[in-house]
Parts: C-alpha cells; sequence; structure tokens
C-alpha cells in the first residue's frame, strides 16, 4: 500500500482514527515519566543549580518547534506539488503546536536566563531567529483565518511556509553560523563529546519522545477536525440547494 | 518535592507556564475536535432526513 493513499480523506480518517488513542496514551505517559523523572529524579548542576530542571521542557519544546515548521514544509510542497487535501489541511494543523512550543522555549529559556545570563533577552541570532520563527507561525495562522477560499488560503499559506524555513533552519543552526551570542552549543547531541552528563540525558530523551508522540497525536487530532470542517462546508452546501 | 534552594520561584514557574500552555492547547484541541463531530453529526443528520422526506 502507498503512502499516497492515506492523502485520502477517508483513508486517512480510519488510519488516524485507529492510531490516536495509543499515540496519544503514549504520549501522556513519556511526558509524565520524563518531566518527573527530571523534575524528582535528577541532581541539581554544579553551576545551574536547580534550574538545569528547566532544560526538561526548553531543549524538548525547542526541538519541536522547528521540526513542526519543517514537517509543515513538506506537507505544504506536497500540497503544491500533488494537490492533497489531507497534506494542506496537517499544515494548517501542526501551527498552533509549533507556536505553542515556541511558546514554551521563549518562556523557559527567558526564565531560565534571567538568573544565568543575568538578562531575560538578548539579541543573540539563536533568539532572535527563533522569536522571528514564532511571528512566523502568527503570521501563518492568520492568513488561514483572511482567506475564505480554502484553496487559495492553502496555496499562500504554503508560499509563506517555504519562506519562513529560512527561520526555522536559521533557529537550529543560528550558533554554527554566527558562532556568537549568548546560547550555548547543543545540549543534546548525536555527538557523545557535546551531550550532557548522562543522569540528565535519559529523562530528556524520554521527555523529547513524548513531546513528538505529544506532536503527532495534535496533528492528527487537529487533521481530523479539520477534515471534518471541510466535510460540514461540503455538507451544509448540499443542503442549500436540495 | 526536591530541594529547588534559590532558584525555586524560577523553575517553578518556567513549570507552571508550560504546563499550563501544553495542557491549554490540549484541551483546546479536543473541544474542538469535539464540537465539529457532532457538528457534523447533526448536518448529516438533517441532510439525511431532508432526503427522505
Amino acid at each position: 500500500m502507498s503512502l499516497w493513499e492515506y492523502a485520502n480523506p477517508r483513508r486517512f480518517m480510519a488510519a488516524s482514527g485507529a492510531v490516536l488513542p495509543w499515540i496519544s496514551g503514549l504520549a501522556a505517559v513519556l511526558v509524565a515519566l520524563g518531566l518527573a523523572w527530571g523534575f524528582f529524579g535528577t541532581p541539581d548542576d554544579y553551576r545551574q543549580g536547580s534550574t538545569v530542571k528547566i532544560f526538561y521542557l526548553h531543549v524538548p519544546a525547542a526541538m519541536i518547534a522547528i521540526n513542526a515548521w519543517l514537517m509543515m514544509l513538506v506537507a505544504s510542497l506536497i500540497w503544491l506539488i500533488r494537490r492533497h487535501h489531507v497534506s494542506a489541511l496537517a499544515a494548517k494543523a501542526a501551527a498552533p503546536v509549533g507556536l505553542t512550543m515556541t511558546l514554551v522555549t521563549l518562556v523557559t529559556g527567558a526564565i531560565w536566563g534571567q538568573p544565568m545570563w543575568g538578562t531575560w533577552w538578548e539579541w543573540d541570532p539563536r533568539l532572535t531567529s527563533f522569536l522571528i520563527l514564532g511571528l512566523f507561525y502568527l503570521g501563518y495562522l492568520a492568513l488561514w483565518e483572511a482567506i475564505d477560499d480554502p484553496d487559495a488560503a492553502a496555496d499562500l499559506t504554503s508560499v509563506l511556509c517555504l519562506v519562513g524555513s529560512v527561520f526555522a533552519i536559521l533557529s537550529r543552526y543560528a550558533l554554527v553560523f554566527w558562532n556568537q551570542g549568548l546560547h550555548q552549543g547543543a545540549s543534546l547531541s548525536l555527538d557523545k563529546e557535546q551531550n550532557v552528563a548522562d543522569v540528565f540525558w535519559w529523562p530528556a530523551m524520554v521527555t523529547l519522545a513524548g513531546f513528538v508522540c505529544l506532536f503527532v497525536a495534535l496533528v492528527l487530532l487537529r487533521t481530523r477536525t479539520e477534515i471534518r470542517a471541510r466535510r460540514l462546508k461540503a455538507v451544509v452546501a448540499r443542503a442549500r440547494m436540495s | 518535592m526536591p530541594e529547588l534552594g534559590k532558584y525555586a520561584a524560577e523553575v517553578l514557574s518556567a513549570y507552571g507556564i508550560s504546563l499550563t500552555l501544553l495542557a491549554g492547547l490540549v484541551l483546546w484541541s479536543v473541544i474542538a475536535g469535539r464540537r465539529m463531530r457532532a457538528r457534523l453529526a447533526k448536518a448529516e443528520d438533517e441532510l439525511a432526513k431532508g432526503r427522505g422526506a
């Protein structure tokens, strides 16, 4: 069976309806376990003290915020190239999740930065590109709401998504590109040398897995709602004609 | 409750705000989903009744 068959709304609804309870349950368990482990079961950092516990929220939220936009980019490209409505609706469904994750990242970063850097905010390349990514999320959602014709809205938001991808990539690689500013390097990396100590790494990985499942569950749920909203419009139009 | 020391306010507020934002997003998504499902079911029902009449 081809992946493209899930572009059929009926197939998507059947498959997502079967997966959603499991992925939602897994998300709840992993997020609760990872955060509880990090909050109650890990020591303070010798420099950061107990503020290290903010890391379990900040890093997974930041990774989801960036990758949500990249998922929207893929879905938008599928819409622009193959005109599958489900992909455009999935991109729309992911935006509020990405925006919330961006807000969590910015808020937790500011709360951590005040005692550690002595400032809530700094116009550092990573922080600034993240703020702009948040503004792109807002603009993307506003554009969907501003246009009545759903296909035109999908076209224009897809183009906006392509442009905004620059900032999603910049937020991830700002440190590599500019090598300046307050923000430290990657805390979770494939390079073991760069990673935090195992005692912090494991709960962070569990929380990250939970955030990934939460993202998937919310995108599936919200895409199902968007598909039903489209169907409702069609039913109302048909009722008016009959 | 772990001993959070002098950064207790920062850690607790970070967790409080983040969990509130995430819980709000989940609740909003679930409630909107249920409302839309109910509206669609009602509209389909009315359409079917209209055709039957």
